[in-house]
């Protein structure tokens, strides 16, 4: 008997090696790590597009997306057509930008990547509930992404290539896309299965593998993070399906849901998208105020401030994230009473925000602070998402956003706490497991090299926005008038920075790696408490054969 | 380069001026953006005075402060409780008076913000009856407010891909006319004053001291009505007639730019509104009628701005 457990010990460390390794895997930490480098890729694709936008942002005038057109669609740079090509094709960058990030690089990266790594280990399970459905929730999402690259080269608009309607695809005009809408539609289903299908693994995890001992109020941040994000993309996601469903069948099969001389509405879209559009945006940060909660503890070596609190923040936040939506849509002709009840709802979740905020001020509060790298990004992460939180507060009133909707003032707000909210809590998180996840450390000057570029870059883009959004800038312009000059040119500088910064990042990765200066099981000392610390690292390729005990 | 040192003089007068907050008579200038500035357009009419006094005199200040005191919490902890400053941790997890005030303290701040934003809501969507009073810029007071006669003219403004149409719809047989916006060699010939990307060949016109009612729509997809001096932004739905209102007090140019994606030409479709004496709006429309809607020879009564 004895012999036959050992047998079978045995076969059940034997693994598919090389490529099968990963294509097949059943295993969450190598499908975490197959997310991240997707997510690292697709960022990239992302950040790119951006590039070129705010290079074509640097001055007044068209610099050089006529350019751009004349090489895709092979016409003369100095024509017409390449001018209106080029304007159709900036619209298709910042829609294909949008998308991207939120679908292929934030949700990915959190979710995927590191939930997938640190949910398993932190609640002492020995691997996902579905390890096979775990592997196709990851194999969805690079045909997704390929069918949003295609979406980019299919007629849209007017006979032009690509869908230029806007991350958030509003009909009329994302139905006049034609081919490219419905490729993109097609893109946005399979990233949206792939991601129930996350969730209904994450959810099923968390309630059911729990080590013994583990009560719920016992279950670390970034799991119960997890937990509440994975119950956003399950009560949201549905509802994005059932629209974009509908704009399919209005592009193709002759329905009218959203066409007026049909006896459609176009807002009937915008309430579906933005039902689905508001719990998104909580989905993309809510892992990353986990995350940002255990990097803020271990390195100043206490325990969380009002750990109920904190969690019940969360829950807070996800609930009433869904009934907030129309705070995007004040301007479209909504009546005033309802006007009335979103600007309230709204402000409510300022409330339950600002005690995160002052919980993980109270986490440091008493502390003996350590300003390891993963600790910068945190602290950077606490700072721009409470300027971005702040602009949010401006943005709920509907008497303001009269004046600052649909201009840069929105642009600045939600990169503030997505680009500096959200990524910085990717970035914290990179640093904070890198010793776990590849048993090597990086080097810190290096990384803190990277999160002082990105810091200043970043602050440069986007600070200066707010000023263009007042003095009145509409966004997704490919040209501005001359008196928008000064800030946009700041803005790209900072953007340079930022590119730079992203450069020095991949050396770091590759600096790491090649150096091999081995982590230890637990590189950050008494503060970092959660499981995965008492694992070797990397942690084998099966955890907790003994389940642990939670006292 | 000396572009470059123009832009980086002016970052810095811009910079200095922030602590103005909002008095800034060098930049000021009705009805368009100014190269560096940082604050909104300037206000010609009492809804969108009110939009500048509740942000630059309520939430500015209190979005400012906050922040601050977030930061300096942060350097404080950094300070104070760093590895060699403070060795040995506390291990306080709980302190229910701090739960309490930094729960209730955000609500008292959010309803102080509450009462003028719902105030300068109303304002913004009640079309004036000639009767109720109107913040301005005294937004906690609605008896030191204004009041504004109703609405003496009403225009349809229609977003197309991409100009507007601007029908005017009170007089007897009703008159309209396009609005699309002037190439930078049209500028040059037409209207050499006239800012690019923001001048059209037929501007919406309008009388001083006068309210009027805003109807918009849409005749393809989505675009947006907007003029920031007059705090008015409006979508414009095909299959939905929108409406909003403005009461202009100061004669002149002002400009705004479609505030919703509509494809290829979203950046070139500006709105231009020129705003004229009572006397000038009544020969420009008497001409407008004669000639069916002929806007360019209607123009030609109008002064010279």
């Amino acid at each position: 008997m004895a012999n036959a457990d050992a047998a079978h010990n045995h076969e059940a460390h034997d693994h598919p090696t090389g490529w099968k390794r990963y294509a097949y895997s059943t295993n969450h930490k190598d499908i975490g790590m197959m997310y991240l480098v997707f997510a690292i890729f697709a960022g990239f694709v992302g950040g790119i597009l951006s590039g070129l936008m705010r290079w074509e942002l640097a001055e007044p005038g068209i610099q050089i997306f006529h350019g751009l057109a004349a090489m895709v669609y092979g016409v003369d740079a100095g024509s017409q057509a390449a001018l209106d090509a080029g304007k159709h094709m900036y619209n298709v960058f910042t829609t294909a930008h949008g998308l991207i990030m939120i679908f292929f690089m934030v949700m990915p990266a959190m979710i995927g990547g590191f939930a997938n790594w640190f949910v398993p280990i932190m609640i002492g399970a020995p691997d996902m509930a579905f390890p096979r459905m775990n592997n196709i929730s990851f194999w969805l999402l690079p045909p997704a992404f390929l069918l949003l690259v295609i979406s980019m080269f299919v007629e849209g608009q007017a006979g032009f290539l690509g869908l230029g309607g806007g991350w958030t695809i509003y009909p009329p005009l994302s139905a006049q896309g034609g081919t490219s809408t419905t490729f993109a539609i097609l893109a946005l289903h399979i990233a949206g299965a792939s991601s129930i299908l996350g969730a209904i693994n994450f959810i099923t995890t968390i309630f059911n593998m729990r080590a013994p001992g583990m009560t719920l109020h016992k279950m670390p941040l970034f799991p119960w993070s997890v937990l509440v994000t994975a119950f956003l993309l399950l009560l949201s996601l549905p509802v994005l399906a059932g629209a974009i469903t509908m704009l399919l069948t209005d592009v193709n099969f002759g329905t009218t849901f959203f066409a007026p001389e049909g006896g459609g509405d176009p807002l009937l879209f915008q309430h579906l998208f933005w039902f689905f559009g508001h719990p998104e945006v909580y989905i993309l940060i809510l892992p990353g105020f986990g995350i940002v909660s255990h990097i803020v503890s271990t390195f100043s070596r206490k325990p969380i401030f009002g750990y109920l609190g904190m969690v019940y923040a969360m829950v807070a936040i996800g609930f009433v994230g869904f009934i907030v939506w129309a705070h995007h849509m004040y301007t479209t002709g909504i009546s005033l009473d309802t006007q009335r009840y979103f600007v309230a709802a709204t402000m409510v979740i300022a409330v339950p925000t600002g005690v995160k905020i002052f919980s993980w001020i109270a986490t440091m509060w008493g502390g003996s602070i350590t300003f390891r790298t993963p600790m910068l990004w945190a602290l950077g992460f606490i700072f721009l998402f409470t300027v971005g939180g702040v602009t949010g507060v401006v943005l709920a009133n509907a008497g303001v956003d009269r004046s600052l909707h649909d201009t840069y003032y929105v642009v600045a707000h939600f990169h503030y706490v997505l680009s500096l909210g959200a990524v910085f809590a990717i970035f914290a998180g990179w640093y904070f497991w890198y010793p776990k996840m590849f048993g090597y450390m990086y080097s810190s000057v290096i990384a803190k090299t990277h999160f002082w570029m990105t810091f200043i870059g970043v602050n440069l883009i986007f600070f200066p926005q707010h000023f263009l959004g007042l003095a009145g800038m509409p966004r997704r312009y490919i040209d501005y008038p001359d008196a928008f000059a000064t800030w946009n040119m700041v803005s790209s500088i900072g953007y340079a920075i930022t590119g730079l910064a992203t450069l020095v990042f991949l050396w770091g990765v590759f600096e790491g790696f090649s150096r091999k200066r081995v982590a230890g099981d637990n590189p950050w000392g008494e503060g970092a408490t959660t499981l995965e610390w008492t694992l070797p690292s990397p942690p084998p390729f099966h955890q907790f054969e003994t389940l642990p005990r939670i006292k | 380069m000396t572009s470059l040192l123009k832009r980086f003089l002016i970052i810095l007068s811009a910079l200095g001026a922030t602590f103005g907050l909002g008095a800034l008579p060098a930049l000021a200038q009705a009805g368009q953006p100014v190269d560096g500035q940082i604050h909104f357009q300037e206000s010609v009419t009492p809804v969108m005075d009110s939009i500048v006094a509740f942000h630059d005199g309520l939430l500015l200040w209190i979005i400012t402060i906050i922040t601050l005191f977030v930061l300096a919490l942060l350097i404080w902890v950094i300070v104070r409780y760093n590895a060699k400053a403070n060795p040995t941790p506390s291990k306080t997890t709980h302190n229910t008076i701090v739960e309490f005030v930094w729960t209730v303290v955000p609500i008292i701040i959010l309803i102080v913000i509450a009462i003028p934003s719902f105030g300068v809501l109303s304002d913004e969507m009640l079309v004036p009856d000639g009767e109720r009073a109107y913040l301005g810029s005294s937004i906690f007071d609605r008896n030191g407010g204004e009041k504004v006669p109703a609405p003496e003219l009403t225009v349809k403004a229609t977003g197309a891909q991409w100009y507007w149409d601007y029908e005017y719809v009170d007089t007897e047989e009703s008159v309209s006319f396009s609005s699309v916006m002037l190439t930078d060699e049209q500028i040059a010939e037409q209207k050499p004053d006239q800012p690019r990307l923001l001048a059209v060949d037929n501007e919406l016109v309008v009388p001083v001291d006068t309210t009027v009612r805003m109807q918009v729509t849409a005749a393809d997809v989505i675009h947006a009505f907007a003029v920031p001096s007059f705090g008015i932004k409006t979508d414009a739905v095909p299959g939905r007639l929108s409406e909003t209102w403005f009461h202009a007090r100061k004669t002149g140019m002002y400009y705004g730019q479609c505030s919703e994606l509509c494809g290829k030409d979203h950046a070139f479709m500006p709105i231009a509104v020129r705003v004229v004496t009572k006397d000038e709006f009544a020969a420009w429309l008497a001409k407008l009628e004669e000639t069916g809607g002929d806007a360019a020879t209607a123009s030609l009564e109008l002064a010279d701005l």
